[in-house]
């Protein structure tokens, strides 16, 4: 009884959206089994797994800018029209200005900060709701593109494809494995083994008992078993394919923003200014400042992965981006943020959208029309987040912690006061 | 009184949260035409059980009985109590701010012509209404745009609107200022006389003694005893005893103040209002603060020393107009609330949950909240430091939580009011001014604050404390300014101070003498 109690406390323990991105992780391994079994193992095959990423990792990339718009407060419809505006762009400026690839993918970045610094100005420094200005830029950015692409689909050169079809190369002795694949592999196990015992650290010098061995343990044998397993799939798909590179940007990306919003003053200020923007004035944060870099921090993540996009496609077109901003805005709810603002993390949102993702392949793989994947996807972000409304609003702190409600029995938790009780429940994650 | 009919009674009321018994084996008794005053400490169980009353804890969920007016009833919600002739008034005023008054009057309960609002009724029987609790204004004028203690009025016309017996008001006084106090308190006292039964939750234990007939007193959600206001002879060191279960010597630690220079000074304030610039809302104040004082602001509710201190506080209220601030010899400029605290300045602000923490943090995020840069290098966060300095002042203030990981919102107002002050505390101010730092605590908390207070000014800091409790400001300031809309009107020391002397010179409009 102890074991699970402890096993329920370290994994699920925290905050309430930390327990519900767990609840996540299950039903993401759920789904991967549940189509692993229906397509015939067909889902976790190598050239599928790759091909996942391949299509999804620019959604995930919008999704870590939009989960720090959300977190902020705000909300950003304009994504996927920045996304096709930088793309054309880009795409013209290697076609009719030679620019080099390398340079073309710099001037993408520069015309996101540029589209950024216009609609944070308004959002942040003017006061314009960011629904309305990201409205505006959507019409605006889409025309853009239209306008300047004739509506023409323009193509990009070889070079620059690499940041959205590029694998790892193959390198050193032959293996049968793609030998890089397998270092990143390696070096992501050993990030891994020396984060959880960093944390254990921590935690002894908080004074605060570490999670019990063998629940470190156990954490570290499942994660470093999904990337060993992992990193064999990607490294023996079909000769010339591996890791792909635009899943390195990915990994990249997620880690170092993780890392800023977890662990930096900038960071926590964006959960300051969300939870709730007045205490956050008066505690010294500045608004205007956090607001205009989380919008331009967004159109500049869109830019990049509207580049990706239009370097896996081959060229740029006029319906690029087309509802990508709902797929992020779906991902980021789907794994914990608060639509009112100050709760919700990177990981949970990458979870979100990955169970998206696998869905979606899924469900094609069965032979499943678009039409009924949109329906069903519909319904899985609706029930995702009316779950844990309802769970909360029972008084329970989520799914998982309702499944082991009945071993908690032994741990009475001394009621600080019994005033929590008399409050309204707490702000569910998703009410306003 | 015991002859008189009883009207309700709550027979062995036990509610139970999960892992909380908010109530047990709560009984009440009120009888027809009197006032019932409900005291307790924060988390006694008041609320829930006038929740319980009301409905909004429907029957099926608690256990116990609620005879009414004879019979036992059963309520499933607030319409079916109301229905009844029960009616609350919460303590966050439950109007729509942008409607009028005659909107709020009857919302939910429109007089209707066939099937449209009959809005020239509404507007008659509103004024009528209007006229039974002294409210004069504009049955259209609309709810943002008057004070609050008007909205007050306007929540009790609402509830005449739907024709109420027993009138359940929780803490109705707590933002209202002393003049709209004692208005209100005279209309409860007409109430009576018409035959309307009340049930009072007040924190304001001088009230209760002079206007209930009974008081009943909840501690950790049982009832201790229900005391006969003249026949028992309460007053309020009974109360007190009875809410806390131990004899209060006194409700002011001892202090003996070590008051050193005048470091800080503002001279010549003028700030107009946000909004409509032709208002003065700070109209040329001066004042001084020294070392290990503590200095008192009085005035009534709307004088203007919100606004003085938000102002100085890098100007986080108002269009700055004039007015130098001086520290420590030297005169500042603090254009933004960074620049504040950066020069040592800390504002704890009036209202906690709505703007002085975020209720989703836990507290060692907030305790280190107004100076991430000290548990900080190069923007990233050092986790230890943060909880070591969290855990520190948890220890030091005595907050009551199981760890510095509980987040705020689980908090009694009390610890809430703990977890702001070490935020402050954590930014290692000159000048902290505190904005109304007991509102809604309960009493064994306010003396663990005053406590506090003390302390940081024995440390040599300054503290300014800005109350609408003049009894809470004479016994814990070394000297009063009285603010009158947006001038300050006097200055009073310690020894001079009393209710009546600051109560004249806080609706005088003559100007201090310059010293």
């Amino acid at each position: 009884m102890s074991r699970l109690k402890d096993l329920q406390k370290n994994l699920f323990g925290g905050t309430t959206s930390n327990a519900r991105q767990f609840g996540m992780i299950f039903t993401l391994v759920a789904i991967v089994v549940l189509f692993q079994i229906l397509t015939d193992g067909l889902t976790l095959r190598s050239d599928n797994l790759i091909a996942l990423f391949n299509q999804n990792s620019y959604i995930l990339i919008l999704a870590i800018g939009m989960l720090m718009v959300i977190v902020a407060g705000h909300i950003d419809l304009s994504v996927g029209s920045i996304a096709a505006f930088t793309g054309i762009l880009v795409a013209k400026s290697m076609a009719e200005w030679s620019l080099p690839w390398p340079v073309a993918i710099l001037f993408g970045l520069v015309i996101g900060a540029i589209i950024g610094a216009w609609q944070g100005f308004w959002v942040a420094y003017i006061g314009v709701p960011a629904f309305i200005v990201t409205l505006a830029g959507m019409l605006l950015f889409r025309g853009g593109n239209q306008f300047i692409g004739n509506a023409n689909t323009i193509p990009v050169p070889e070079g620059f494809r690499l940041i959205g079809s590029g694998f790892l190369p193959e390198v050193g002795p032959s293996t049968g494995y793609n030998n890089l694949t397998l270092l990143l592999g390696l070096a992501s196990c050993v990030a891994v083994v020396w984060r959880e015992f960093q944390a254990r650290k921590t935690r002894r010098e908080m004074n605060a008992d570490p999670a019990p061995m063998w629940i470190s343990l156990l954490r570290l044998a499942v994660m470093v078993g999904v990337i060993v397993f992992a990193s064999l799939r990607f490294a023996s798909g079909r000769v010339g394919t591996s890791f792909p590179v635009s899943g390195i940007i990915l990994v990249v990306l997620v880690l170092a923003y993780s890392f800023y919003t977890r662990n930096t003053a900038g960071g926590r200020h964006i959960y300051a200014v969300g939870g709730n923007s007045r205490a956050a004035e008066l505690s010294g944060v500045k608004l205007k400042r956090v607001n205009f870099f989380v919008m331009m921090n967004m159109a500049v993540l869109a830019s990049l992965a509207g580049m990706i996009f239009v370097a896996r496609s081959a060229a740029s077109g006029p319906q690029d981006g087309n509802g990508w901003e709902l797929d992020a805005i779906a991902a980021v709810f789907i794994g914990g943020a608060a639509v009112a603002g100050g709760i919700g993390t990177i990981s949970g949102s990458i979870v979100g959208g990955l169970v998206m993702a696998v869905l979606n392949n899924g469900l094609q793989l069965l032979g499943v029309g678009t039409d009924r994947v949109q329906i069903i996807k519909g319904l899985v972000l609706l029930l995702a987040v009316a779950l844990d409304v309802y769970n909360k609003s029972q008084g329970r702190f989520s799914v998982i912690g309702s499944i082991t409600r009945s071993f908690r029995r032994d741990t009475p938790t001394p009621p600080t006061s019994s005033s929590d009780a008399e409050r309204e429940p707490a702000r569910t994650a998703v009410s306003g | 009184m015991s002859d008189v009919p009883i009207l309700l009674e709550m027979r062995s009321i036990t509610k139970e949260f999960p892992g909380v018994k908010a109530l047990s084996d709560v009984n009440l008794v009120v009888r027809a035409g009197e006032i019932h005053a409900i005291c307790g400490e924060n988390g006694a169980g008041k609320s829930t059980l006038m929740k319980v009353l009301s409905g909004v804890y429907p029957y099926g969920t608690y256990d116990g009985q609620i005879i009414y007016q004879g019979a036992e009833t059963r309520f499933s919600d607030i319409r079916s109590s109301e229905h009844a002739g029960i009616v609350i008034i919460h303590q966050e005023l439950a109007l729509i701010p942008h409607m009028s008054i005659a909107e709020n009057i009857f919302l939910g309960n429109e007089p209707r012509k066939r099937g449209a609002i009959d809005w020239k009724a509404a507007n008659r029987m509103a004024l009528d209404l209007m006229a039974r609790v002294g409210l004069q204004e504009d049955p259209d004028t609309l709810i943002k745009d008057i004070g609050v203690g008007k909205q007050q009025l306007v929540e009790i016309a609402k509830a005449f609107a739907k024709d109420v017996k027993l009138l359940i008001l929780d803490e109705p006084t707590a933002a209202l200022n002393e003049a709209d106090s004692r208005h209100l308190l005279d209309l409860l006292r007409g109430f009576q006389s018409r035959g309307i039964t009340s049930i009072m939750i007040s924190h304001k234990l001088n009230e209760i003694e002079a206007i209930a007939d009974q008081i009943t007193i909840l501690r950790d959600g049982r009832t201790v005893e229900t005391l006969d206001v003249k026949a028992d002879g309460a007053d309020e060191d009974r109360i007190v005893r009875g809410m806390v279960g131990r004899e209060l010597s006194s409700r002011f630690p001892d202090h003996t103040p070590k008051i050193g220079e005048v470091f800080f000074e503002v001279r010549d304030w003028n700030v107009r209002h946000p909004i409509s610039a032709e208002r003065q809302v700070c109209k040329n104040e001066s004042f001084v603060v020294r070392r290990g004082e503590i200095v008192g602001f009085a005035g009534l509710m709307g004088a203007g020393r919100t606004e003085l201190a938000m102002s100085v506080f890098g100007r986080s209220y108002g269009v700055y107009e004039s007015g130098t601030i001086i520290k420590d010899g030297k005169e500042i400029v603090l254009k933004s609330v960074a620049d504040a605290i950066a020069h040592g300045l800390a504002y704890v602000s009036e209202d906690r949950k709505a703007i002085g923490l975020n209720l989703l943090d836990d507290i060692k995020a907030s305790t280190v909240a107004a100076k991430l840069s000290k548990i900080s290098r190069h923007g990233v966060l050092d986790e230890v430091a943060e909880y070591q300095a969290a855990e520190a002042y948890r220890k030091e203030l005595r907050t009551k939580a199981p760890s510095v990981d509980e987040s705020v919102s689980k908090l009694s107002g009390g610890n809430q009011q703990k977890v702001v002050l070490a935020k402050w505390m954590f930014t290692d101010p000159d000048l902290l001014i505190l904005d109304e730092p007991t509102r809604g605590i309960d009493v064994g908390a306010k003396y663990e604050i005053y406590g506090i207070i003390q302390r940081l000014a024995d440390q040599g800091k300054g503290v300014v404390v800005i109350s609408s409790e003049l009894p809470e400001l004479i016994g814990l300031c070394d000297r009063i300014y009285t603010v009158f809309e947006g001038t300050i009107t006097g200055e009073i020391a310690r020894q001079d101070a009393d209710p009546e002397t600051l109560m004249k010179q806080m609706t005088s409009t003559k100007k201090m003498q310059t010293r």
